[in-house]
């Protein structure tokens, strides 16, 4: 039921913030807000962003902490004013036409309450419907839907403050789309959430782009919601864009490489390293080899590690393990990649 | 929904919070009242020692406390959002979410909370403001009843006033700021007596720049048939108001500024 499209354009947006750099047990008090000789240094939170949304689509925004993510946030909820560059979402600038703004985007942060902490869930959303200005039939109809949808009926009645971190998010969500707004802004939404009730939040949040046509902006520090959710991916780092890619381009740049951790009862054999893959510095025991998947499968590396008529027990590896790189370790090979071209 | 139904909805969902904690309830509300009893408590002996003091009888000096202290009262129920505001929406984050919602943030914090607690004070000011009525020869009620509403629409707009500029100045530190409490506190002990009674400075300081002379003392005056200037002491509550604009001017130019700093 979106009421109008809500494409999204931010053309090279910059920010940055004003630190005071006083001295540890300075001025205090009245003396503290006082035009003092106060140092400052500017911490630039984003250089110069620029990216296109269109309506109904799902974009994963991820970077590690401090890498500019919640500034963008902020400025494209309408919270914060940028230092300079163009923003419109449907058409409106958020800062300038907040109540506007944020009347069509629904927000959820997953670390802080949307909701009223002495309030039980119902009456909360009943006094959003009236901040909101929902009319009462398009009300009831989504307020029914959200609470079948989410599985909200059991706890309606609870002040927010007892519900388990999984109903809260339940709520939270609903909370955001009583008003039906066209975009969604999910600030980590599943952080801190137990195994069901995150694929509970992610089926929800696709079958709610899919049915409803919602567009989706969501930042996670979490790998599975990007590879469950989002059809693109915006990696942000050092307060710039990147890769702005669709999630299996990424992956296959990437996120393809996997990583062999061999655990040995003795000394880690030296093994001669075939193409395309890897040898890490590790403890003795340990050997960890970073390989290419297209060039070497994994079961031949483990055949390498343990040839067939190799005695059981002696040069065997005690344990294996292959991962892929961590969210962390994606950003990172952006940042060697990126760091020579500040 | 206008803005003065969503406000009364507000006040609605806050009390209905409220009403869960009855016992705690009702004993702040009895320790509240014992302790601004004792405080008038102390001038009625003062009073009944000398009978008057510099003119001005007890019943008087019951006018001017009974006003000021409904005044404040009022202004404590809807204003705490204000009150609070460094503490439990900018230090705690809380106050982007007021920024998310569609609705001015001023409306959004006068409905923050809609307190029960100062009703202690205000059946207390009631209380004497009907014993100083008792007790004082007044002009006719066909006046002195609407000035009385005015002048504490004025006062409400006062202490509003001041509150929304303590709010708007937590914004630039992030000390709490117990040195407005000189303006809400310590006007409401100002406010009790008769400003005469107070150093020439003083009054002139409370009347002029601060308006809380023109809330309570100047009006009074009209009230008691006492005004040198009856017509000025009549629309001295307007002052309150002016008061109340001109800091949510001031509030808004912080929310603006807050708006490009982000902290």
């Amino acid at each position: 039921m979106p009421s109008s499209p809500a494409r999204i354009v931010v053309e090279d947006l910059c920010k940055s913030y004003r630190v005071a750099a006083s001295p540890p047990g300075g001025r205090r008090g009245l003396a503290g807000w006082l035009p003092a000789r106060r140092s400052w240094r500017t911490i630039a939170a984003l250089r110069g962003v620029a990216f296109t949304i269109e309506p109904g689509t799902i974009t994963g925004l991820i970077g590690p902490n401090g890498a500019g993510k919640s500034t963008l946030i902020k400025i494209l909820s309408g919270i914060l004013r940028p230092d300079s560059g163009r923003v419109t979402v449907g058409g409106l600038v958020p800062w300038a036409q907040r109540l506007r703004h944020v009347a069509r985007i629904g927000v959820v942060f997953g670390q802080r309450s949307q909701l009223w902490w002495d309030l039980p869930v119902d009456d909360g959303f009943a006094l959003l419907r009236d901040i909101y200005r929902v009319p009462p039939a398009l009300y009831r109809t989504r307020r029914a839907r959200l609470v079948e949808t989410l599985r909200l009926a059991d706890f309606l009645d609870q002040p927010v403050r007892q519900l388990s971190l999984g109903q809260r998010m339940r709520a939270e969500l609903a909370a955001a789309l009583l008003h039906a707004p066209p975009l969604l802004i999910l600030d980590e939404p599943t952080i801190g959430l137990d195994a069901p009730s995150k694929l509970a939040i992610r089926a929800f949040i696709r079958d709610l782009n899919r049915q409803d046509g919602t567009t989706i902006l969501l930042t996670t520090h979490d790998m599975h919601d990007i590879e469950a959710l989002a059809e693109r991916v915006i990696v942000i780092g050092h307060g710039r864009v990147l890769a702005d890619s669709p999630f299996e381009t990424l992956r296959a740049t990437t996120l393809s490489g996997r990583r062999l951790i061999a655990t040995f009862d003795g000394p880690a054999p030296a093994i001669a390293l075939p193409a395309g893959v890897s040898r890490l510095p590790a403890a003795d025991r340990v050997l960890a080899l970073d390989f290419d998947p297209a060039r070497i499968g994994a079961a031949d590396l483990l055949r390498l590690l343990a040839p067939p008529g190799t005695p059981a027990g002696t040069a065997a590896p005690a344990d294996v393990t292959i991962t892929r790189p961590s969210i962390e370790d994606v950003i990172s090979r952006f940042y060697e990649r990126h760091a020579s071209t500040p | 929904m206008n803005g003065l139904a969503l406000w009364l909805r507000y006040a609605r969902a806050s009390l209905a919070g409220q009403v869960r904690y009855r016992g705690a309830f009702l004993m702040q509300m009895a320790g509240h009242l014992a302790t601004t009893l004792l405080g008038f408590a102390a001038i009625w002996v003062l009073f009944h020692r000398f009978g008057t003091v510099r003119g001005w009888t007890v019943g008087q000096v019951a006018l001017f406390y009974g006003l000021v202290n409904i005044e404040f009262a009022l202004t404590e129920t809807i204003g705490y959002g204000f009150e609070r505001f460094g503490d439990d929406f900018l230090r705690a984050g809380a106050f982007d979410r007021l920024l998310l919602r569609p609705r001015w943030t001023v409306l959004q914090l006068l409905g923050h909370q809609f307190r029960l607690r100062p009703l202690a004070r205000l059946a207390q000011g009631a209380a004497v403001l009907a014993l100083g009525l008792g007790m004082t020869p007044v002009r006719p009620l066909l006046f002195t009843a609407p000035m009385m509403l005015w002048t504490v629409a004025g006062g409400i707009a006062f202490f509003l006033g001041v509150l929304v500029g303590q709010a708007a100045l937590s914004f630039r530190t992030i000390e709490s700021l117990e040195v407005v409490n000189v303006l809400t506190y310590g006007g409401v002990e100002a406010g009790q007596y008769p400003f005469d009674l107070d150093a020439r400075w003083f009054r002139r300081l409370m009347t002029c720049v601060i308006p809380l002379g023109a809330v309570t003392y100047e009006p009074m005056l009209a009230i008691l048939g006492r005004s040198p200037h009856p017509m000025a002491a009549t629309l001295a509550p307007t002052a309150g108001f002016a008061f109340l604009a001109i800091m949510l001017l001031y509030w808004q130019a912080a929310v603006r500024r807050h708006a490009s700093t982000g902290s």
